[in-house]
């Protein structure tokens, strides 16, 4: 097996075979993994708000379901990856805390996986598999050789998408 | 508009100044609760970027205990006290007359005992805030979470994510007695930081 390349939060970033992408405890953020399976080139994105538009300190690209998901498929396809091909997976969007009538900035992790179903659409890229909302983090894998994307929780199993 | 980056070092020593004060109300409160007499440290004020906090207090997949309550009345926002599970389980056996080394999974009761322990200490915190602002501020009641810690410091990562690339933390540590460990984090909405600063002096 190749490296684990680490993807931070408001960070994203593409690998090749045989290396494998991750990101550390997705809370309300989603991570965005696409994967082109004819050239395995494969990138995630840790994004941590829908919309750069609706804020105005928006100098990282990454941060924004929007500008994050854009760079992400321009970065894959400078690197030579098959637009047509690509699929997506996405997970995250957790609400961490159950808080009635908060703020919707607190509940964020739905219109985070909204904007970012929104972006895969517009991008021409279809979504096979989710794992998105209830109320708990999530630490994810993203292997190139094979396109799993592996979900790991507090106290639950493995899961593979 | 006054965004965090552009903070100044006097904000600083004021929010230090109402973190050495609320945590001595903590003291006070979980001293009468539990019946002991302990201490705290000076806490330190620390400012970091939103991509940072996931792991500002520890490996970012770490379990750690997060409490998070709403803040209403002069000013809008959350705060959010964190603890690691080693002075979770502490609190918590100390308030359930366990033995000390119990360290089974938190049930039902055990959440409600943290929740209160962290809604005296942010309650204490808000008041000494509250004092020097003369602002009227009151906190929600409290809600719990136990995961990973960059997933639960996602939370104010995104409330900070909104005003720009930084975030505010106040670390406070009480005696080893207690063996309790925190983070405070306060979460004012964009248009609530100007009021604290302005009622404390602090020149925009």
């Amino acid at each position: 097996m190749g490296q684990m390349i680490k993807v931070g939060m408001a960070d994203l970033k593409i690998c090749k075979a045989p290396d494998a992408l991750t990101t550390i405890g997705l809370g309300s953020c989603i991570g965005i993994a696409i994967y082109d399976p004819s050239t395995k080139i494969s990138g995630l994105a840790h994004i941590m708000l829908p919309d750069s538009t609706a804020i105005r300190n928006n100098s990282n690209i990454a941060k924004f379901a929007d500008t994050g998901i854009q760079k992400l498929y321009d970065d894959m396809i400078k690197a030579g990856a098959n637009k047509a091909r690509m699929v997506a997976k996405i997970a995250g969007g957790a609400k961490m805390f159950e808080m009635p009538g908060a703020s919707t900035s607190i509940n964020v992790g739905d219109r985070n996986a909204e904007a970012s179903r929104q972006k895969l659409k517009q991008l021409g890229i279809k979504i096979i598999a989710e794992d998105c909302g209830l109320n708990y983090g999530r630490t994810v894998e993203l292997y190139s050789e094979t396109g799993e994307y592996y979900i790991k929780a507090v106290g639950k199993e493995l899961k593979i998408i | 508009m006054l965004t965090l980056n552009e903070v100044n070092e006097k904000y600083f020593d004021v929010l230090k100044e109402i973190g050495n004060i609320g945590a001595g109300n903590a003291t006070t409160a979980i001293a009468n609760m539990l019946g002991l007499r302990i201490d705290m440290s000076v806490p330190e004020v620390a400012f970091l970027p939103v991509e940072e906090l996931g792991g500002a207090i520890g490996a970012e997949d770490e379990i750690i205990v997060g409490i998070m309550l709403g803040v209403e009345a002069d000013i809008d926002g959350s705060m959010m006290f964190l603890m690691d599970m080693q002075s979770a389980h502490h609190v918590v056996n100390m308030l359930m007359m366990r033995d000390p080394d119990y360290s089974e999974p938190f049930n039902e009761m055990d959440l409600s005992a943290i929740k209160e322990v962290g809604n005296i200490i942010a309650g204490s915190y808000l008041s000494a805030l509250s004092g020097l602002t003369n602002l009227t501020i009151l906190p929600s009641v409290p809600f719990v979470a136990v995961d990973m810690a960059a997933a639960i410091l996602s939370v104010p990562a995104v409330q900070f994510g909104i005003f720009g690339d930084n975030a505010l933390m106040i670390n406070t540590e009480f005696s080893d007695d207690l063996g309790i460990k925190g983070h405070f984090i306060l979460m004012p909405e964009e248009d609530s930081y100007e009021k604290i600063l302005t009622a404390l002096g602090v020149s925009i």
